[in-house]
């Protein structure tokens, strides 16, 4: 059964990790879930650099983080926040793509 | 000084002033007596402006509201207020601000005297040039390389993000209201833990825990009152708020919020490692958590450096569009455009950019989405070059030849773009984060100056 990132994650974001990083939190209600989704290999640091059109070496951090049972990547900005052609200051609005991304819950 | 067995810090805001403190959590959170309020005011988010031109983000009434609300409090009490990062930057002007609304809020209410203890965080460009002359390396963070002369004699403004040092200095000369220039978000919290006698390892993940308020509580809220409780073998933090509670997924939710990583968390003087941290619900509104430890640096402390420089003056243009022969275009638009903004000053020092929303203005290179689906566009036009009158220029004609493009197979030949007003609209000038970086110190304080004064 396929089912989209938005219907299982209680919280997916992304905000500033100082001047130069935005990271991205997607965090689920349900340990059950999360594991899954872990499991079903739709979301790695590969597929999220191909997601976002960028090279692996634009991905700083990638972590699965059980405590909160969440999954958090780091994305390199080319230019510090805020500066001359910013379209996002707060690095906010950068996680919708994120939203659509298939997960093969079963047979795996 | 006869050690507390437990410590109760409330924060009433995650960046006092920029939007209002709620006024019923934090006085349920008054009411059960904390031994300290504090709160940070700044924040790096805001972008490089505030720091380079010197000014705030947040208004000024909103900032004298949340710290009336703190001292009004502490002052009846008689316990310690302590704010951070004044005024969104943490420049010594920002301080010198907050000290002037104390006064007037203590006249207004007729206090009696207290100690006002405050801290300025700015660096001179001669204290890091000389620095660097002598050798010393300004390594730079989050992948930056480490500072050039040419990056430094760039910038305009630097602070020093100050950690724990400058809060227990206040504390020891017996401060009842401390104003410190940049900081730490945790260190305004954990300060006050550490001179109370407390580990550092639960006096920083307090700090880390506390330094967004409400941010760490569920449902999501912000400006609502959280404290934080430490002891020698943990820290817990509850919310105020009636309708929020902390919970282990909001508090271990909240551990991630706005770092690269969640695991560790750098301070002037060490770091907080998280990955062994244990969390547990304590009562309905209250999360406890054990098994932080903190790891001091090994050789010289290193302290943060922010800075930011000025690019240039900056014209803002608006643009509409609605053919869908020019939307599909819109690319060999902008190229005319470019190239009009070109003939026009060869040679000119200028910047020019587009946000084509509608196309990929909100994420630029990173949307996945290429083609266009809208059936209008709404297009940004930026123009920054070293005078206001080039800048002007530059986005006028960016703006402009929008409305003269020429394709050959277009058919509203009176014009290719919809103007709400045919001119640019001046904006605030352009800047840049200079500086992401650490400088090595022997003293911890060498960067920041003590200053003490009664007010009466």
């Amino acid at each position: 059964m396929k089912k989209k990132l938005v219907d299982l994650a209680k919280t997916i974001r992304s905000k500033n990790a100082g001047t130069d990083r935005i990271t991205f939190d997607i965090i689920f209600r349900e340990k059950e879930i999360y594991e899954k989704v872990k499991k079903s290999g739709a979301i790695t640091k590969d597929k999220i650099a191909a997601l976002y059109g960028i090279p692996l070496s634009r991905i700083t951090d990638f972590v699965e983080f059980d405590p909160a049972n969440a999954i958090k990547f780091t994305i390199q900005r080319l230019e510090p926040s805020g500066s001359a052609g910013e379209t996002d200051i707060f690095g906010c609005q950068q996680y919708p793509p994120l939203l659509d991304i298939e997960i093969e819950l079963d047979g795996q | 000084m006869k050690k507390k067995q437990k410590l109760r810090i409330i924060s009433p805001n995650g960046h006092l002033g920029f939007a209002p403190t709620k006024e019923e959590s934090f006085w349920i959170g008054a009411r059960t007596k904390p031994d300290y309020y504090c709160c940070d005011s700044g924040s790096d988010d805001i972008g490089p402006g505030p720091l380079g031109s010197d000014t705030c983000v947040s208004p000024y009434e909103w900032q004298k509201h949340d710290l009336e609300l703190m001292l009004l409090a502490s002052r009846e009490q008689g316990v310690p207020m302590v704010v951070g990062s004044c005024g969104d930057t943490g420049t010594n002007s920002r301080v010198d601000r907050y000290i002037e609304m104390i006064r007037d809020l203590a006249k207004k209410h007729k206090m009696k005297p207290f100690k006002l203890v405050y801290f300025y965080s700015e660096v001179s460009k001669e204290y890091l040039r000389k620095k660097m002359k002598q050798g010393v390396v300004i390594e730079g963070l989050d992948s930056r390389p480490p500072l050039t002369l040419e990056e430094l004699e760039a910038t305009d403004r630097i602070v020093a993000v100050a950690g724990v040092h400058p809060y227990i200095k206040a504390l020891e000369m017996g401060a009842d209201v401390i104003l410190g220039g940049r900081s730490s978000d945790a260190a305004v919290f954990a300060g006050p833990a550490i001179y109370e006698g407390f580990p550092e390892a639960q006096a920083y993940y307090l700090g880390k825990v506390l330094e967004c308020a409400s941010f760490c509580a569920e449902p999501y809220a912000a400006k609502e009152s959280v404290i934080g409780e430490i002891t020698d073998k943990d820290v817990k933090v509850t919310a105020m708020a009636p309708f929020q509670r902390c919970t282990i997924a909001s508090v271990a939710g909240h551990a991630m919020y706005e770092r690269s990583n969640p695991y560790y968390e750098y301070f002037a003087g060490g770091h907080l490692d998280m990955r062994e941290c244990v969390y547990e619900q304590y009562d309905e509104k209250t999360t406890r958590i054990t098994g932080m430890k903190f790891v001091p640096i090994q050789g010289k402390v290193k302290v943060k450096l922010e800075g930011s420089g000025k690019v240039g003056e900056r014209y803002i243009g608006i643009v509409g569009v609605r053919d869908p022969y020019t939307i599909r275009n819109i690319d060999k638009v902008l190229d005319w455009a470019r190239s009009q903004v070109e003939e026009r000053l060869p040679g000119k020092e200028y910047k020019l950019y587009y946000r084509i929303y509608g196309k990929n203005g909100v994420m630029g290179d990173l949307e996945p989405i290429k083609e266009i689906r809208s059936h209008e566009l709404g297009i940004i036009v930026e123009g920054v070059a070293p005078t206001k009158e080039v800048a002007q220029e530059v986005t006028l004609i960016g703006a402009r030849q929008i409305f003269y493009a020429r394709l050959p197979e277009v058919k509203g030949t009176a014009g290719t773009a919809a103007f709400i007003v045919d001119e640019v609209l001046p904006a605030s000038p352009a800047y840049r984060w200079t500086m992401n970086h650490v400088v090595p110190v022997d003293d911890p304080m060498e960067l920041f100056t003590m200053h003490e004064m009664i007010i009466q």
